[in-house]
């Protein structure tokens, strides 16, 4: 990394050259001195930090402008130059100099090509990524095998028609794709941004613009490029993206510029310096950096000092950043790509019948090439006389003979070459034809569309619709899945005392014109519920101890957090306009509090109901109006949430210039690091001096509460906060500094510096949030369970509140034997799981199959087999006779999913009835689905709405985002995406079913099509002397499955639909036709298999016996045949078709009719004789009644077995499908449930809600 | 066959188009199409129908049957295996007796050998005009496909073939450096025997020779097309058939036509010729055959067929036998559908006989054990 060794000497260009010996000298003296004299140093730096406090103002580079604080930041920077060195991934950018930024380092220009290819690279890439696909391959293998002079079975032309087809059609299909690619990048390319270009801003077109180039962007315009922000309009530095165009969170986000080098005026100024960063990634949440601005002092760079390509402005006038990443290089544009491909379980059995099907061509091939050995063989003596056949020509010499092996060979391929569509090729293409019409219906269905987000369903995998029919594992988020994730702040725990009776509604506060606040008096907004007790306290005037306690409660709710208040006030045009809050306070208007946390949203404003508004928030300091009373609070540091730690704390310093750490945290992570003798609040008389204990008695009161919110179905934090001292403030901003600056694992040094401070600290309280359950969720989760699915909750949330959500969502209800597993050893574990096992006599899965005499042929019998059978039988088996409900934290999980013990608890989980897993991490999610997903080989779908569940969503075999509150990383990474749970009850027991039913008859369907036309002209090699000579003419031999008989089979397989909407919700338990895979498994193809051959001699030999002896030409039996099996297999069709609308009449019939018009039309063609030999025969042999009766007799006779074990499997052995059909058929649509109906039943047994105690085992 | 590239993430670009536009409501339109509530026709088999249809097969196959098969013995073929006859008979003339394969070949091949031969056909029936001739060729794989392709259209269309295009008629594609016209094996093994035709009384019996090939075939071959170099071979042993005028247009010849038409199985009749009168039982019908056709090369037959014809083409009892079969069978199905309903029946749509409502199957399944809702009774 040579740049990176010359970056001081670089450096010292820019900057006045009287500073940098100096600067340069100490440098090297630093890295000289040892590490404890530089810590000593550092201390003295910030020491002077806490003692220049009281000085100092809002302006950063004044508080940075001191001799000592200098060096000690150099220093600081020095030490950690070593690592810097080690690691050669990082990017120099010279601020405001790109000439010299792009010099040595290949850096990418803005130019952004989304398109895949140029107009010279379409051809070749394209050809190149059609032949990635196997058939493809397969295609091409056969063409060239045709290209063999000896082997030319086909014409040479006919053979490549269905590979250019195809080839031609997928190069439209993607050049189309790339055209609207190229033009939307065009447009993007030629977009103008405001660019520092001599002395002044000018606008440049974004492809223009290069890496080092200082922008500006004003208020609503795009980010051309990742840029580092280097000031904006907002004297404090903050500025507020938007950035709906790349994670599609459409709320606020505040970016901040380092205060320390806020520059107005570049152009009276020049800006010059350099920022050394990471290399281009594509993590948009991360990013770390470092920034001279050539004053020599080093300053940290996060991730929330940059803005990334894409994001839009609004609410700042303008910033200034400077460019870092460009074009592709951009974040943006490194998550852009990556497609995923899942393959559905049903293709995956599809292709091993494929496999079959394969082998049945080498056989028949096989026996065509032996055969034309034989034949050579047995004529050897006549070979040379036939008048037919030339073995030699006329000088003597062989002429195209091989000798028996040879022509035994030439026999074998030219027969692969006849008989390829055995492999059925077209299947694939009409696989993803059906499932994008599926899909299209998927996304139009009004049922699952969300009002209020204005969501659609969305279908981003195409290629898994049919698994959703398979489901039998659901596992489920909680958060924002279950629950609407509009939290709402219910109760209050303060200092031991529980207000949770809260009576008056407040709504969102209003700022009067002169920026005072008063909760009382306003309507709108949202609503907040306000104890009125809490509220006496507060307005009390004289200042007792229980008031200080709220106070100080409210001052953490209030302060601790992340959010951005801003303005919304009514603009003329009557739409709300929303503008940051900047203290002026000169519009009249209401606070909106933007956030990325919708629990801190909540607690936020339930501040503001009491009183504590948040006004105002910079980078520095936030302004909060206590009571009328409007206070700035300096903020020293954030130690933001993170799902280690569980927790978040803020160190501010209030107007009485008292430095405080503020905390909230979930109560595992915050009760235990808070301190003995922290309760000073609550220590003194009051009026509820009974209550307030000694801390003891405050936290125990306090866990009471938590327990009790729990119960309820609140969300619970811990609030708690602690006075620092000048001591412990210095040691830990020393490490903070250190920590925010550090280019690597800043995370873990971070986590370091808050530990510094997180102990000891007094319990303030505790809150309650409500977290109201999404509509319909009791009714669906009753569905689906009643559809065989077995549904787990997998949540972070509390144990109480998992188990009293499942109440409420009727996933646990009263009779339900609770197993509660809460361990945190793995002996406590084991014994916990094996003691329920042998308490309600759980078996491991019997070797002997019970159920698999029907499904003998599967593969997976064993597999889907032993589920059922322990599952729900073992559970009807037991002891107890009672259903079982297993709650299991994170904490045993830990345990329980190592090796030793997985099996045991996944026996012991799908013997209960509902599985509920709280408390755990991602990963541990994703853990439990692959667990599941190993251990019983069964569909498993995820369905989750935050970043937390995107590890399992994409471990389960279908991932369903639910697009919610919390961004959208789950959709982003799911296959499916709908806007609320009640959703998956149409998506799985409706949608899931169709797609499942349509796409498993259609594979059958298509196996059998081409096998049946296959095996036809595999007969007539038998009486054509085994030569691969067919009746068919080529074209019609190519054109059979490419048109005489693909779209009906499309159409049946977009449109068929067995039993209707209402059926399947009236009898959910019908979904478990797809979940035992009723309508494509192995025993269905062998019995298709079977049918086909019958039907393929039918074929054969029926026009055979019938123009025997006759002056019947070749081609005249060939349209025969032809006629006969595009009748037959769409006759087939038909007679399996369940529902019938005009699409399928015109489908079908208009293709049988299309096949005879193509011979009407290519039998009168004469212009290219060599390709069309079947001159005018389709005129004379219609004319004879002979053709009519043959064809009629032909595909009756096919039909008549398939017909009548039809029927007599329908009459002795109904499958469930085909009662229910005949019921939706038959009966009355009043003697069937109605929807209204089915609603009713719900509701009467949600009266269950009411949660028993739970039981340990 | 379609990428996934719609579901990758979307780029900026899109993103950005997306953000000028208003946010509209994404609410899908309702049409009976998309929400899939099309009016549609759900056929159920209820055993009425099942019966209906069999019977109603049964109806119509069996008159067809019987039609046919009616049809067909109405139909009088007379078949005389010639081949092997006429050939002994000639051998016999010239005093030699011919055993092998080899001697009748070379005997047949001889050109000096007497060939002629006269067969006498009885008539049995009635033989109503028009009277169709055929000759039967057994063996002859003429649907080989090494001979199928063995011929050049675009030689036949008068174009000016160039070597490389006639290669598909190799051997037989020229003989010293000269074309042959008709190229290929399909003309070169010309089938050349002929037949006169006379009562056993004197008269001639005239065969009608005109319109015996399909106009479409001779209409695609061009007038100015002659036989050249045909059958012209230094060894003689390469000459495989009938040898063709060269004074001719190779279009008026329609009985290469009618052969140039490969025949779909390796027995096959072709069209020789039509008898335009009445042939009446006790006539006598001698058939003057020039046997001059190599069948012995293949080991094949020769025979002359003489059939008259019905609304059903020629004699073929197979298609009025299976749809007399199919029909009884069917109307046997009807009835045998008819007491199974009968004798086992099950009510339709009855929701007892779900799986999760029957005891023992519950077991297996392992359905949930709480019951569908109570309001289906």
């Amino acid at each position: 990394m040579p740049e990176l060794e010359s970056f001081p000497g670089g450096r010292s260009q820019d900057v006045p050259s009287v500073s940098n010996e100096a600067q340069t000298g100490e440098r090297i003296e630093a890295d000289r001195k040892p590490q404890g004299e530089i810590a000593v140093m550092v201390r003295r730096d910030s020491e002077e930090v806490s003692n220049g406090a009281p000085k100092r103002t809002a302006s950063g580079s004044q508080r940075l402008s001191g001799s000592q604080r200098l060096s000690g930041s150099r220093r600081l920077s020095s030490t950690r130059r070593p690592s810097l060195r080690e690691d050669d991934s990082l990017r120099v950018v010279y601020i405001n100099n790109p000439d010299r930024t792009n010099k040595n380092f290949n850096m990418a220009g803005n130019t952004v090509r989304t398109t895949k290819y140029t107009i010279l690279s379409f051809l070749p890439k394209n050809l190149f990524e059609q032949f990635h696909r196997f058939a493809y391959i397969y295609f091409l293998f056969i063409v060239i095998l045709n290209q063999i002079p000896q082997l030319a079975v086909f014409g040479r032309t006919a053979s490549l028609f269905p590979l250019i087809l195809v080839l031609v059609v997928t190069a439209i299909k993607d050049g189309y794709e790339d055209f609207g690619r190229r033009r939307s990048d065009k447009r993007e390319n030629n977009r103008k941004s405001l660019v520092f270009q001599i002395d002044k801003f000018q606008d440049k077109k974004w492809k223009n613009i290069q890496v080092g180039e200082v922008v500006k962007v004003l208020a609503n315009e795009t980010v051309p490029c990742d840029i580092v922000l280097l000031a904006s309009s907002d004297p404090s530095g903050v500025c507020y993206v938007e950035t709906l165009n790349l994670d599609g969170e459409s709320n606020l986000k505040s970016r901040y510029a380092r205060k320390e080098f806020t520059v107005e005026h570049p152009e009276q100024r020049p800006l010059k310096g350099t920022i050394v960063c990471e290399t281009p990634n594509r993590n948009i949440y991360e990013f770390q950096g470092r920034m001279d601005l050539g004053s020599g002092v080093m300053v940290p760079l996060a991730a929330n000092n940059i803005i990334l390509r894409g994001c839009e402005l609004k609410n700042t006038v303008w910033v200034l950043g400077v460019v870092v990443y460009a074009g592709r290089e951009t974040k943006a544009m490194l998550n852009s790509a990556g497609a995923q491909s899942k393959r559905s379980r049903l293709e995956h059995y599809m292709n091993r019948e494929t496999g079959w099907l394969a082998v049945f061509l080498i056989i028949i091939c096989f026996i065509g090439g032996l055969g034309m050995g034989l034949w050579v063989n047995s004529n050897s003596d006549i070979l040379s006389v036939l008048p037919y056949y030339k073995k030699q020509d006329l000088t003597g010499e062989n002429y195209r003979f091989y000798g028996e092996w040879g022509e035994g060979a030439i026999g074998f391929l030219s027969c692969i070459i006849r008989f390829q569509i055995m492999i059925p090729l077209s299947l694939y293409i009409s696989m993803e034809l059906v499932r994008l019409g599926q899909s299209y219906f998927m996304t139009r269905d009004r049922e699952m569309y969300h009002e209020s987000s204005n969501t659609r369903f969305q279908c981003r995998a195409l290629n898994i619709n049919e698994d959703l029919g398979q489901v039998k594992y659901l596992f489920s988020d909680k958060t924002g899945t279950l629950t609407e994730n509009k939290m709402q702040f219910d109760s209050a725990s303060i200092g031991g005392v529980d207000y949770s009776y809260a009576k008056i509604t407040v709504d969102t506060v209003p700022v009067k014109a002169d920026g005072s606040i008063s909760p009382a008096d306003t309507e709108i907004g949202k609503s907040i519920k306000v104890d009125s007790e809490l509220r006496r306290i507060l307005d009390s005037p004289e200042p007792a101890p229980a008031r200080h306690l709220v106070w100080e409660y409210f001052l953490v709710l209030a302060a601790c957090n992340t959010i951005v208040p801003t303005w919304v006030k009514k603009s003329a045009s009557g739409q709300l306009e929303m503008e940051a809050v900047n203290g002026n306070g000169d519009s009249l208007g209401f606070i909106e509090y933007q956030g990325e946390s919708p629990d801190e949203q909540a607690l936020v404003a339930a501040a503001a109901a009491y009183g504590f508004t948040l006004l105002e928030r910079t980078s520095a300091s936030i302004v909060i109006d206590v009571c009328g009373d409007r206070r700035r609070y300096e903020v020293l540091g954030i130690h933001e949430f993170d799902s280690v730690r569980k927790r978040m704390s803020v160190v501010v310093e209030g107007p009485d210039k008292v430095i405080k750490l503020l905390m909230k945290g979930a109560d595992s992570s915050l009760l235990s690091i808070v301190g003995e003798g922290g309760d000073e609040y609550s220590i003194g008389g009051s009026e509820s001096v009974d209550e307030l204990q000694p801390s003891d008695g405050v936290m125990s009161a306090t866990l009471k509460h938590l327990d009790n919110y729990a119960r309820k179905g609140l969300r619970t934090l811990v609030v708690a906060s602690k006075v620092l001292t000048r001591k412990e403030v210095e040691d830990w901003h020393f490490h903070y500094v250190k920590a925010s600056s550090a280019l690597h694992d800043r995370v873990g040094l971070m986590r370091n510096a808050a530990e510094l401070v997180e102990c000891n600290l007094s319990l303030l309280g505790a809150t309650g949030i409500e977290d109201q359950l999404q509509g319909g969720v009791p009714e669906t989760i009753q569905l689906l369970r009643e559809a065989g699915i077995k549904l787990w909750v997998l949540t972070g949330d509390k144990q109480e509140t998992a188990i009293s959500i499942g109440f409420s969502c009727l996933l646990l209800t009263r009779d339900m034997q609770q197993i509660i597993i809460n361990e945190s050893t793995f002996e406590g574990c084991r014994s916990k799981i094996l003691g329920a096992k042998a308490k309600y006599v759980i078996k491991p899965p019997p070797e002997k199959k019970l159920f698999s005499w029907k499904r003998q042929n599967g593969i997976d019998a064993a597999n889907s087999g032993h589920d059922e059978v322990t599952g729900e039988s073992a559970d009807s088996n037991s002891r107890f006779n009672q259903p079982l409900a297993l709650i299991i934290d994170g904490n045993s999980l830990v345990h329980a999913l190592t090796s030793a013990l997985e099996k045991d608890l996944y026996e012991l989980a799908t013997a209960c009835k509902v599985v509920i897993c709280c408390r755990v991490a991602p990963l541990q999610k994703a853990g439990i689905v692959s667990l599941v997903k190993r251990k019983a080989g069964k569909m498993t779908l995820a369905v989750g709405d935050g970043a937390n569940d995107v590890s399992m969503i994409q471990m389960a075999d279908v991932g369903v985002g639910i697009s919610g509150q919390e961004g959208r990383q789950a959709v982003m990474a799911s296959d499916f995406a709908i806007g609320q749970f009640r959703f998956l009850k149409k998506l799985l027991l409706v949608h899931g079913h169709w797609n499942y039913e349509r796409l498993g008859y259609m594979v059958l369907y298509n196996f059998y099509r081409n096998a049946v036309f296959v095996m036809m002209l595999f007969w007539f090699i038998f009486y054509a002397a085994y030569s691969a000579q067919s009746a068919l003419t080529d074209w019609n031999l190519v054109f059979f499955s490419l048109i005489y008989t693909s779209v009906p089979t499309i159409v049946v397989g977009i449109l068929d639909m067995d039993v209707n909407q209402k059926t399947l919700y009236v009898y959910p338990p019908l979904y478990g036709s797809g979940q035992r895979e009723e309508a494509y498994n192995q025993r269905l193809f062998w019995i298709t298999m079977l049918d086909t051959l019958w039907q393929s001699l039918v074929l054969f030999y029926v026009p055979y016996f019938i123009y025997k002896v006759t002056d019947v030409d070749l081609y005249g039996l060939g349209l025969v045949w032809c006629m006969a099996v595009v009748i037959l297999v769409n006759t087939h069709l038909a007679m399996d078709i369940k529902r019938w609308t005009w699409i399928e009449h015109v489908a079908i019939w208009a293709s049988t009719l299309v096949t005879y018009i193509c011979q009407l039309v290519m039998d009168a063609l004469l212009s290219v004789p060599d390709l069309l030999p079947n001159h005018w025969v389709v005129f004379h042999m219609s004319g004879s009644v002979r053709f009519w009766f043959t064809l009629l007799l032909t595909v009756i006779l096919a039909l008549l077995p398939r017909f009548c074990v039809k029927l007599l499997k329908q009459w002795f052995w109904p499958s469930d499908l085909h009662i229910a059909r005949e019921a939706e058929i038959l009966l009355p649509s009043g003697q069937q449930v109605t929807d209204l109906e089915l609603n009713d039943v719900h509701q009467s047994s949600s009266s269950l809600i009411q949660p028993p105690p739970p039981t340990a085992v | 066959m379609a990428t996934t590239a719609n579901a990758a993430t979307t780029t900026p670009g899109s993103a950005i188009a997306r953000n000028e536009v208003k946010p509209q409501s994404q609410k899908p339109i309702y049409t009976r199409f998309s929400q899939q509530e099309m009016h549609a026709c759900k056929p159920l088999m209820t055993p009425a129908r099942i019966v209906a249809v069999f019977m109603t097969v049964g109806v119509v196959f069996i008159p067809i049957g019987i039609a046919t098969l009616l049809a067909s013995t109405s139909v009088v073929e007379l078949v005389d295996h010639y081949g092997h006859a006429c050939l002994d008979n000639s051998a016999a003339q010239v005093n030699q007796s011919l055993r092998t394969r080899e001697e009748r070949i070379s005997f047949i091949k001889n050109p000096s050998n007497p060939k002629n031969c006269t067969r006498t056909i009885r008539i049995l029936k009635l033989m109503k005009q028009p009277i169709y001739m055929y000759y039967e060729i057994t063996n002859f794989h003429q649907n080989h496909h090494r001979y199928v392709k063995s011929k050049s259209e675009p030689q036949l269309q008068g174009q000016q073939a160039s070597p490389e295009q006639l290669k598909i008629c190799a051997p037989e594609d020229s003989v010293g450096g000269q074309p042959v016209i008709p190229c290929g094996l399909v003309a070169w093994s010309f089938f050349n025997d002929t037949y006169s035709l006379a009562l056993n009384n004197g008269t001639s019996v005239p065969v009608n020779k005109k319109g015996i090939a399909w106009k479409s075939d001779m209409d695609k071959v061009s007038s100015t097309v002659y036989a050249s170099n045909f059958q012209n071979n230094n060894p003689s042993a390469y000459i495989g058939g009938g040898k063709l005028p060269v004074d001719s247009p190779l279009r008026d010849n329609e009985d290469l036509w009618v052969w140039m038409r490969p025949a779909a199985l390796s027995k096959f009749r072709k069209l020789w010729g039509r008898i335009e009168r009445d042939l009446y039982p006790g006539d006598e019908l001698q058939v003057n055959i020039q046997n001059v056709y190599n069948c012995f090369s293949f080991n094949g037959q020769k025979k002359l067929v003489l059939s008259t014809t019905s609304w059903m083409g020629g004699k073929n009892n197979f298609v009025g036998t299976a749809y007399l079969t199919i029909g009884l069978l069917c109307v046997a199905l009807a009835i045998g559908f008819f007491f199974m309903y009968y004798s086992h029946p099950r009510p339709l749509g009855n929701t007892k006989q779900f799986s999760w409502n029957n005891e023992k199957q519950v077991k297996q399944r392992g359905f949930q054990s709480t019951q569908p809702r109570t309001i289906l009774r």
